[in-house]
C-alpha cells in the first residue's frame, strides 16, 4: 500500500450511478481471507463477472476505453456495511482517489486509513466530470492534496474540496492515527483513572 | 448548558481535540466477530504491540457459520478457517468468545444486549455497522472499520469528528399491524438512504417510548440505512426492567448508583438539534421495499412509483434497480408471488419477533411453494424459543427453525437465496446480490413476511388482523 499521497494526476474511470453499496464493490462471499492483500480481484464482482467468470462487457470497468487511478461515482458512494474490505478492494485495484458528490460516513473513514482519497465535489461539477470523461476518455483529471483542488484537464474546470487539516497532514505525510493514539498513551491511562 | 443525550455521552468520554481536527474519544466496550478482527489482530503483531484493554472485548462467530448441523466442523474451508482464526486470536489475546457450541453465541447485535454487556452511557464500537442497534439502550455506539478496530484493540480510543445531530419524533399511537420495523422503514423511506448521513440520530416522542426495549434495537439497528452514524434513545424504566438481573448487568448497591446515573441521560429541554423531524405514528402503514436500497419502499398496498415522480437525473439508478429486481414502475406490490421467507437477522430475531411471528401462524399452514427460514439472533433465543413451544407453532406451520447467526442476512455463509427468487426479509438490507448473487429481497416486518409465508404473496397483514 502505498503511503502518503499529494498530487494525482491521471485519467479516470465512470461510473455513473448512485449508491454504491459496499456490497457491490465487494460481495460477502469475497470477505473470508484473513490478509488485506488480493481483494481487488473482486471488486465490483456481481457488475463485472456473469455467473461463468466470464466479463460482463457492458460494465465500465471492462471497458477498455477507460483507465486511471481515479474512479468517479455517483452520490453516496460507500454507503451500506462497513467492511473495510471495500476501501482494499479499490486501492488493489490500482485506484487512488475516489470522486462523489457524497460519501458515505463509515466508507470514507475506511478509505482515509488506507490512503484512498475521496473527493467531495458539487453535483454541478461531477456532472461536468463525467461529460469531460466520457466526451474524452484520454483526459486528465488532476487532484491536489496540498491544495484541496481538483482540476479537468480538457475544460480547466476547477473546485476546491474539503478535508479536515489533521486528516490532511496524516495522507501528506503518511502518518497513521494509530502512530498518534499510541504517542498519547500515558494521557488514555490517566483519562482512565477518573472515567468511571 | 443544555445539553443532547449524544453530548452528555460523548463529552464524557473525549481525552482531547486536536486543533481543527478530530477528538480522541474512548471507547468502553468493543465486539467483535470473524469477519472483521483477523486484519486488525495482524496489524498490532505487526506493530509488535499488545492488545491494550482485552477485558473490554467481547467476541462471537456469527456471519460465517452454519445455521444447521453447528455441532459437525464448517464444511465451507475459508468459512472454517475465518473462524478458528477468531479461536485462536481470543485464546492468544484472553478475549471472552462466544462462540459456536456456546450457550451465549449468537448475531453480535443480540447477545450483546440480552447478556447486559450492553449499558446506558457507554460509548461501544464493532467492526459492524449495525451496531448502532446498542444504541437502544442510551449508548453512543457505532460501526467501525477494520483499521479502526485496530485502533480500539491497541489504544481503546478513536478518532472522531463530532457529528451533526437529528432527531426524529415519532408521536401518537401505532396502527393495527404496525410494528417498530414499520416505523423504521417509513422514516428511512422518507428520508432517504442517504438523508442522515454525518448525522447521529436520537429517537423520540411517546410512539418510541411506548416501545419495548427489543422493538427499540429494530428501530435504532437501521440507523445506517439512512446513512446515519448511529441512532439512540433515551433510557428509561423500559431499559432498566429489561436490563435488571441480565448476566452482566450491575448488581446491589453497584445497581442502584448506575441506575441513578443513566437517569440523567436524556436531552435537555433546550438542547439544540442540527435537525429536526417530526412524524405521526397514524399515518405509518405496514411497510415493505421494492427497489435494491432501503430508501425503496412503501406501504404494501400501495404502489411503486410510477416513472413520472422520479427525477430526471435518478432515472437511471431507478430503472437500474426496478430491472433488478423484476419489478415495474407504478405497479402495485401486493399479490406479488414470493419464494422465500426469512425471519431472522440482528434487525429481527429476538424472542418478540418469534413470538409475534408464532402468535399470527399458530394453526395456519405456509404456503405450498414458499421456503420459510426462522433463524434465532442467539442461542438463548432459540432456547427460549423451544422452551415456549414456538418450534412446534413453526413445525406445524412446515416453517424450518435454524441454529443461531447471520444466515441469509448476507449471502456469506451456506444459506443463500437462489438467483431471480423473491425472498420477504425481516432483515435491514436488500442490495442487489445481499442474500446471493441476484437474489431480490423485499425488506418487511416479521408480521409482514409472516403473513406471505402464509399466502405465498405480498399481502397486507391489516386483512388478517
Ligand atoms: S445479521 Fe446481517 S446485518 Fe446483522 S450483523 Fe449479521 S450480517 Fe450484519
Amino acid at each position: 500500500m502505498s503511503k502518503s499521497i499529494n498530487k494525482i494526476s491521471s485519467t479516470a474511470i465512470p461510473l455513473d450511478q448512485e449508491n454504491v453499496d459496499t456490497d457491490q464493490i465487494i460481495p460477502a462471499r469475497f470477505l473470508k481471507a484473513t490478509s488485506r492483500d488480493g481483494f481487488g480481484e473482486n471488486l465490483f464482482r456481481d457488475w463485472r463477472y456473469n455467473s461463468d467468470g466470464s466479463p460482463k462487457k457492458d460494465f465500465v470497468l471492462n471497458d477498455p476505453t477507460y483507465s486511471g487511478k481515479i474512479l468517479v461515482a455517483g452520490k453516496n458512494f460507500g454507503c451500506g456495511s462497513s467492511r473495510e474490505h471495500a476501501a482494499w478492494a479499490i486501492k488493489d485495484a490500482g485506484l487512488d482517489v475516489v470522486v462523489s458528490s457524497f460519501f458515505a460516513d463509515i466508507f470514507k473513514n475506511n478509505a482515509l486509513n488506507n490512503f484512498l482519497l475521496p473527493v467531495t465535489v458539487s453535483d454541478g461539477f461531477l456532472q461536468k466530470t463525467f461529460a469531460a470523461i466520457k466526451k474524452d476518455p484520454d483526459t486528465t483529471i488532476d487532484v491536489n492534496l496540498e491544495a484541496q483542488t481538483i482540476t479537468l484537464a480538457a475544460t480547466g474546470d476547477t473546485e476546491k474540496f474539503e478535508i479536515n487539516n489533521y486528516k490532511k497532514t496524516c495522507l501528506l505525510n503518511g502518518y497513521d492515527d494509530i502512530d498518534y493514539l499510541i504517542s498519547i498513551r500515558s494521557e488514555i491511562e490517566n483519562f482512565e483513572k477518573s472515567h468511571a | 448548558m443544555a445539553k443532547t443525550l449524544f453530548e452528555k455521552i460523548w463529552d464524557r468520554h473525549v481525552i482531547k481535540t486536536i486543533d481543527g481536527g478530530p477528538s480522541v474519544l474512548y471507547i468502553d466496550k468493543h465486539f467483535i466477530h470473524e469477519v472483521t478482527s483477523p486484519q486488525a489482530f495482524k496489524g498490532l503483531e505487526n506493530r509488535g504491540l499488545p492488545l491494550f484493554r482485552p477485558e473490554s472485548i467481547v467476541a462471537t462467530a456469527d456471519h460465517n457459520v452454519p445455521t444447521l448441523d453447528q455441532h459437525l466442523p464448517i464444511k465451507e474451508e475459508l468459512s472454517r478457517v475465518q473462524v478458528q482464526k477468531l479461536i485462536d486470536n481470543c485464546k492468544k489475546h484472553h478475549i471472552e468468545l462466544y462462540g459456536l457450541g456456546h450457550p451465549y453465541q449468537g448475531i453480535v447485535h443480540v447477545i450483546g444486549p440480552e447478556l447486559g454487556i450492553t449499558q446506558p452511557g457507554m460509548t461501544i464500537v464493532c467492526g459492524d455497522s449495525h451496531t448502532s442497534t446498542h444504541g437502544a439502550f442510551g449508548a453512543i455506539a457505532f460501526g467501525i472499520g477494520t483499521s479502526e478496530v485496530e485502533m480500539v484493540m491497541g489504544t481503546q480510543c478513536l478518532l472522531q469528528s463530532k457529528p451533526k445531530l437529528m432527531r426524529i419524533n415519532v408521536e401518537g399511537s401505532l396502527n393495527k399491524g404496525v410494528v417498530s420495523k414499520d416505523i423504521i422503514l417509513y422514516i428511512i423511506a422518507k428520508i432517504s438512504a442517504s438523508g442522515a448521513t454525518g448525522y447521529f440520530v436520537e429517537y423520540a416522542g411517546s410512539a418510541i417510548r411506548a416501545l419495548s426495549m427489543e422493538a427499540r434495537m429494530t428501530i435504532c439497528n437501521m440507523s445506517i440505512e439512512m446513512g446515519a452514524r448511529g441512532g439512540m434513545i433515551a433510557p428509561d424504566s423500559t431499559t432498566f426492567d429489561y436490563l435488571k438481573g441480565r448476566e452482566f448487568a450491575p448488581k446491589g448497591a453497584d445497581w442502584d448508583k448506575k441506575v441513578a446515573g443513566w437517569k440523567t441521560l436524556f436531552s435537555d429541554k433546550d438542547a439544540r438539534f442540527d435537525k429536526e423531524i417530526n412524524i405521526k405514528a397514524a399515518d405509518i402503514e405496514p411497510m415493505i421495499t421494492y427497489g435494491t436500497n432501503p430508501g425503496m419502499g412503501m406501504s404494501v398496498s400501495g404502489h411503486i412509483p410510477a416513472d413520472s415522480e422520479i427525477e430526471e437525473k435518478e432515472k437511471h439508478s431507478y430503472h437500474k434497480s426496478l430491472d433488478y429486481m423484476g419489478l415495474q414502475a407504478g405497479a402495485a406490490i401486493k399479490g406479488k408471488k414470493v419464494d422465500y421467507v426469512f425471519i431472522g437477522s440482528c434487525t429481527n430475531s429476538r424472542i418478540e419477533d418469534l413470538r409475534m411471528v408464532a402468535s399470527f401462524v399458530k394453526g395456519r399452514k405456509k404456503a405450498e411453494h414458499v421456503e420459510v427460514w426462522i433463524v434465532p439472533g442467539s442461542k438463548q433465543v432459540e432456547q427460549q424459543a423451544i422452551k415456549e413451544g414456538i418450534d412446534k407453532v413453526f413445525e406445524a406451520a412446515g416453517f424450518l427453525l435454524r441454529q443461531p447467526g447471520c444466515s441469509a442476512c448476507l449471502g456469506m455463509n451456506e444459506d443463500k437465496i437462489p438467483a431471480g427468487k423473491y425472498c420477504i426479509s425481516t432483515s435491514n438490507r436488500n442490495f442487489e446480490g445481499r442474500q446471493g448473487p441476484n437474489a431480490r429481497t423485499l425488506l418487511a416486518s416479521p408480521l409482514t413476511a409472516a403473513v406471505a409465508a402464509i399466502t405465498g404473496e405480498v399481502a397486507d397483514i391489516r386483512e388478517f388482523i
